[in-house]
């Protein structure tokens, strides 16, 4: 990235020359740290934290040579049971050299995202004096180093994996439960006698594990939360830990964000382009399950007419083989497709389009359950009529509810109308009670397709995926539209004041102050108090954000990324 | 496929016939009750239901079907979920009861009856307004019809209401409905009717004193489902009426569904008729599976293809090998042979059924009075017992013949009077030896009665010796030599019958309970596969989702993905590595982490390639495959976001703490 300032490429620097000791974990911190530098931009207190990482790196390397003798933490202890693991760290570079460098780059941010983990303290201590900031970034220091020896040691592993990949497996799945030991001691306990348990070993590493916490409890003394922690600790009965593990989850899990780590997020189209790149696995296998699936068909069929109704539950994405079905089957018979999962599907919308679309029946119902009886007397009245409804995710968000549920149970209850759905939540059959069940009369499949839920997912809000800008900004423009020509300006003010200061990480947004000062130099407000209606109103639509800085300021901040915003400016200048 | 619908018919026929057989009796006792109608009091039925809350539908359904035949034409059925209100409640009320009015006398006026529906007050006094003008109409407009109709019905007929799921109602809304109604009483005979599923005290729980001290309750008792259910069985699987039947293991399946999972009758009905139609469908040969007389028709339509099946049946196959030479060849090649002899082969097959049921059931009459019911209660379980294996040969059977032995007469009597009349009343022809033979018993048994008569007079005087010989020695002595006889006596004539009779009862065992899957051709007439069966009605779609998550090798048959027990090789789907990765977090997961996790063991699992330039498009590309598994995972519900942290996810499921 560009943006990295020259003063903390100097401190990568010389970060860099002191960890020539070991090519290898030098290349990670480098790398960790290059990451580093960049993410930490939109954390605000920069400066202090740099300089207490600076210090914690120095000290890394001392931590280095005395981690094998040191077994501190229990994590690492796990690794020294395996007389192999233990010895091999240092020459762990014969290991990565079989390794690609893309992996190994992957283990430094693993490492480094290990090695921020413990900055976290650093920073709280930071403030409370010199000596114990020197003490905390070694002990952390030695937490990193001892991760990198875990890393060594997971790297090690690796060389076996093809013949153990369940140990693989736990290696990698490792890191998270370790962080919890990193970070919460009492906590952690269980979960480290779970491993300890996995691997076969007891006596030495609890051993090893009691010394590891009672030196912990020392090196992070102003560290409220987990003083807290040891206190519990010492009434360490399952009941605490429960209340513990349920209370207090804000420490159990490393810090990153996904923020940090990723350059971009990948919005919804990219996403799908690139899914369509990588090849779908086992292809043919899935095929041949399909096949099988598809055998069924007919059967379905005679079924359905019988009375029955079929539910199709399994692993995999029903939706292929129901449309298959409905394309080989249905495509002469009156029938209704429902999307389950589509987001803003209702009962209503699904009886409407029963009674608009198949009885041609044109009014409205004052309630889902009218509607319902009017389909149920048209039904009853004309047995000829009959209607295959085939609902994809019957235990959708919007679907599940018992009254939807109910309704539609007692539309499948009808004679001539044929229902076939599929579930995939695996508390879906809850759903039902024994008058559902009894009148949805389900017939059950197991349909496991193992394709994947590629229209059913594209809904769900992943936190993963970026969302598609389009939709911001067309909202944006919406409102904005509706508004006052001056409003207008005020926002567009403040867009441009923060897509001005996009390169300042810590840019904490606009204190309103200032931008009034702005706003009343544009001739946009003339009082204080016009201002702060607006900002209300651009409040009530979500158009921006209001945060309380710590000197008791208002912030005035848009939740919108920046590639966002610029486009929205311009399209604004389009129209003006 | 006719069949089968004829079939569901019949079925249906009889459930309803024996829904409403219990019914009418609380009819009857109902009709007689409400004539002494108390004032004030409003006079209420709880039937007590059980638990099998989905049969309660077709058993209302009956009893207001009866009830409109027989009592009153005003009928309304009230559900819980219908009346949230005690406006909504009164809404549903007059609707139905002006619905119910309609139907009665169709010549009214109905214009303003739908007027009236229109912009309905509900309100009580509407309500006897509307019923004064009813029983006017019905006295003034048709005196003629009225003559007829009161044979059924009676001058002011009541008015009853069923609350159908009395359990489910706001207690706030009965105790109004009910003080309401109360006051009206005089003027609106109102009866009601609540449906329990649970105990009569859930009247008191749910009503407060004042309020339950209106009503005037009698308690019905509905029969058991358990009664239910033997009735069913009786009727459809121990009869000869239906060609088709179920195996053992199939039938154990329904059993324990019923017993184990929801005591509900249709379902079981449910699975009966799933069973015909999985038979119908998947048997090519169960066009054969029809009534005798039609049989030989279809036996001759077979075509060529029918006959190899026929031939392929593994039951024939053993059947053909047991035969000499020339008929093996002639049953294999020439089709006619073939038809002719599937012909005697099915006709034996019914004869047998017919056999069997009655035999059957002359065991179970031996069997169900015995202590500790070593064969079972119930006739099911016998008929199950007998249907898996040679019954003669398991140990409850064993045990059960030991305790006939020693049975006392009086009942070894009335217990072959029984099956004297049960076989009887069965069809089967080959039973007239056995008659004759049970009956001979019977005379010997009266032969017998008649000498220990005689015995039993000798008994008596010798008592009336002991009686004079007080001294206790000359007792004691008497004592003994009464032990000495009754230990040299080897047995008595008695007892030589009672082994006489057991022995025939064996040997009848033995000769006609064959297990069906040792008859030829039993393919056709038996469906025996429980799996399926058990599959569509009893699903366990958690197994199924775990399985494939953690096994993917059990439906994905690709060698690498085999694996040994619990791990999971970094060749499986996305889903699964991720799966997997999940299950060893707490309740919180770091997304990031996560990614880590994930990448590296697809990366392990892929090729090394040294390149950086496609690394990082492949970077991408794991990237995208990660995001489509965790999403994938939170449609499956296993994780769903987390506010308490960015860019976490909760667990949700197994052990998530």
């Amino acid at each position: 990235m560009s943006r990295i300032e020259g003063s903390s490429g100097g401190r990568r620097r010389v970060l860099q020359v002191k960890f020539v000791s070991d090519d290898e974990v030098l290349k990670h911190i480098a790398d960790d740290t290059g990451i580093k530098v960049r993410k930490d931009k939109p954390q605000p207190s920069i400066s202090l934290k740099r300089f207490v990482k600076k210090l914690e790196n120095i000290s890394d390397d001392e931590a280095q040579e005395i981690l094998e003798e040191k077994t501190y933490i229990a994590a690492l202890g796990i690794c020294a049971q395996d007389p192999v693991g233990n010895g091999t760290s240092v020459s762990g570079g014969e290991v990565y050299s079989f390794q690609t460098p893309k992996r190994s780059s992957k283990m430094a941010e693993l490492a480094s995202e290990l090695a921020h983990t413990p900055e976290q303290s650093v920073q709280s201590d930071h403030s409370k004096g010199s000596e114990k900031t020197a003490k905390t970034p070694q002990s952390s220091s030695k937490a990193v180093s001892s991760f990198n020896a875990f890393f060594f040691f997971q790297s090690k592993k690796k060389e076996f994996v093809s013949t153990t990949p369940y140990r693989l497996r736990k290696r990698l799945a490792a890191p998270d439960s370790y962080l919890e030991s990193e970070s919460e001691y009492s906590a952690s306990c269980s979960e480290e006698e779970d491993e300890e348990d996995q691997q076969e070993v007891s006596n030495v590493l609890s051993g090893q594990k009691t010394p590891a916490k009672t030196k912990a409890a020392p090196t992070h003394p102003a560290r409220n939360s987990l003083a807290k922690k040891n206190k519990e600790e010492k009434m360490s009965n399952l009941v605490e830990e429960y209340f513990e593990a349920h209370s207090s989850s804000k420490v159990l899990t490393s810090d990153r964000t996904l923020q940090k780590l990723q350059k971009r997020r990948l919005n919804q189209e990219t996403l799908r382009d690139l899914l369509k790149k990588a090849p779908l696995a086992y292809a043919a296998e899935i095929k041949e399950l399909n096949q099988q699936h598809e055998s069924l068909f007919s059967r379905w069929m005679l079924q359905l007419h019988l009375g029955f109704n079929i539910v199709l539950y399994g692993l995999g994405s029903k939706r292929d083989l129901l449309e298959k079905f409905r394309k080989s089957l249905l495509q002469d018979s009156v029938h209704l497709v429902v999307n389950g999962y589509f987001p803003s599907i209702t009962v209503r919308s699904i009886l409407s389009s029963i009674t608009e679309e198949v009885l041609d029946h044109i009014g409205t119902f004052c309630s889902p359950l009218d509607q319902l009886e009017f389909i149920t007397k048209r039904f009853k009245e004309d047995s000829s009529l009959e209607l295959y409804v085939l609902i994809h995710n019957l235990d959708s968000q919007m679907l599940r509810g018992e009254k939807s549920q109910q309704i539609l149970a007692q539309l499948s209850s009808l004679p001539t109308v044929y229902l076939i759905a599929s579930i995939d939540h695996i508390n879906a059959p809850l759903m039902w009670d024994q008058a559902k069940l009894s009148l949805y009369n389900w017939l059950w499949y197991e349909t496991t397709t193992f394709s994947p839920y590629v229209e059913e997912t594209s809904y769900e809000n992943s936190l993963l995926v970026q969302q598609s800008g389009s939709l911001a900004l067309s909202s944006l423009t919406h409102v904005l539209r509706s508004l006052t020509p001056n409003a207008r300006g005020i926002f567009r003010l403040l867009a441009q004041y923060q897509l001005e200061k996009k390169d300042n990480p810590s840019y904490p947004g606009l204190s309103f102050q200032d931008f009034y000062q702005q706003c009343r130099e544009a001739f946009l407000v003339n009082s204080d108090l016009t201002l702060r209606a607006q900002l209300t109103e651009f409040k009530d639509h979500k158009l921006i954000r209001t945060k309380r800085g710590a000197d008791g300021v208002e912030y005035l901040l848009i939740p919108v990324d920046d590639s966002t915003l610029t486009n929205f400016l311009e399209n604004q200048d389009e129209d003006v | 496929q006719k069949v089968q619908e004829d079939l569901n018919k019949q079925l249906l026929d009889n459930l309803m016939s024996f829904l409403i057989r219990p019914h009418s009796e609380f009819q009857e006792k109902t009709t007689e009750w409400t004539c002494r109608m108390k004032f004030r009091e409003i006079p209420t039925a709880a039937l007590v239901l059980g638990v099998n809350v989905t049969d309660h539908d077709l058993t209302f359904r009956s009893l207001s079907d009866f009830l409109q035949n027989n009592i009153t034409p005003y009928i309304a059925f009230l559900e819980a979920k219908d009346c949230p209100g005690i406006k909504n409640l009164m809404q549903k009320l007059m609707g139905q009861l002006m619905n119910c009015y309609i139907n009665v006398d169709s010549l009214e006026d109905e214009d303003c009856v739908q007027v009236s529906q229109n912009r309905i007050r509900c309100s009580m006094s509407s309500l006897i307004k509307w019923y004064e003008s009813v029983t006017k109409k019905m006295d003034s407009e048709t005196p003629s019809k009225k003559r007829t109709s009161s044979s059924t019905h009676w001058q002011s007929p009541p008015v009853v209401v069923i609350f159908k799921d009395m359990e489910s109602f706001t207690t706030k809304v009965l105790q109004d409905f009910i003080v309401i109604s109360s006051q009206h009483i005089h003027e609106l005979p109102l009866v009601l009717i609540f449906g329990i599923a649970t105990s009569p005290m859930i009247i008191h729980r749910l009503l407060p004193h004042s309020v339950s001290s209106l009503l005037c309750i009698e308690l019905f008792q509905s029969l058991s489902c358990k009664d239910h259910l033997s009735t069913i069985i009786d009727k459809l699987l121990l009869t000869t009426q239906f060609p088709f039947k179920l195996g053992g293991k199939v039938l154990q399946v329904l059993i324990n569904l019923f017993l184990y999972h929801d005591f509900s009758v249709q379902n079981f009905i449910k699975g009966f008729q799933l069973c015909i139609v999985e038979h119908f469908y998947s048997q090519p040969l169960s066009v054969l599976c029809c009534q005798l007389v039609d049989l030989q028709k279809r036996v001759n339509s077979l075509s060529h293809d029918q006959c190899e099946n026929i031939r392929r049946l593994p039951s024939f196959r053993s059947y053909v090998e047991k035969q000499e030479a020339g008929k093996q060849v002639a049953l294999l090649t020439t089709d006619n042979f073939l038809k002719e002899e599937t012909h005697k082969l099915l006709e034996d097959l019914h004869v047998y059924h017919e056999n069997y049921v009655s035999v059957l059931r002359c065991l179970h009459v031996f069997t169900s009075s015995l202590p500790k019911y070593p064969l079972g209660k119930q006739i099911r379980e016998l008929h199950c017992a007998c249907l898996e294996n040679p019954v003669w040969e398991t140990k409850e059977y064993e045990s059960s013949l030991q305790l006939v032995r020693m049975l006392s007469k009086s009942d070894l009597v009335t217990m072959l009077q029984q099956c004297l009349k049960i076989l009887l009343s069965s069809s089967g022809k080959e039973f007239d030896n056995t008659v004759e033979k049970l009956k001979e018993f019977l005379t010997q048994f009266q032969n017998l009665e008649a000498e220990a008569f005689q015995g039993k007079g000798v008994s008596v005087s010798s008592q009336k010796e002991l009686q004079k010989k007080t001294d206790l020695y000359h007792l004691q002595k008497s004592l003994l030599e009464l032990k000495e006889s009754r230990q040299s006596k080897k047995l008595t004539k008695f007892e030589m019958l009672r082994f006489e009779v057991v022995d025939y009862i064996d040997n009848l065992v033995r000769k006609y309970l064959v297990p069906a899957d040792h008859r030829t051709l039993h393919e056709i007439l038996y469906f025996n596969t429980a799996a399926v069966l058990r599959g569509h009605l009893n699903a366990a779609p958690r197994t199924a989702l775990h399985t494939a998550l953690n096994n993917p090798h059990w439906y994905l048959k690709n060698q690498a993905l085999k694996c040994d027990g619990g791990s999971i090789s970094n060749k499986a789907p996305d889903i699964c590595i991720v799966y997997k990765l999940h299950l060893e977090c707490g309740r919180l997961i770091n997304l990031v982490d996560w990614l880590e996790a994930f990448s590296t063991v697809v990366m392990a699992g892929e090729e090394p390639n040294a390149d950086t330039a496609s690394s990082d498009q492949m970077d991408d590309v794991i990237h995208a495959r990660f995001i489509r598994a965790v999403s994938e995972l939170e449609l499956l519900g296993f994780i769903k976001p987390s506010k308490q942290k960015t860019d976490h996810v909760a667990r949700l499921t197994w052990g998530g703490c």
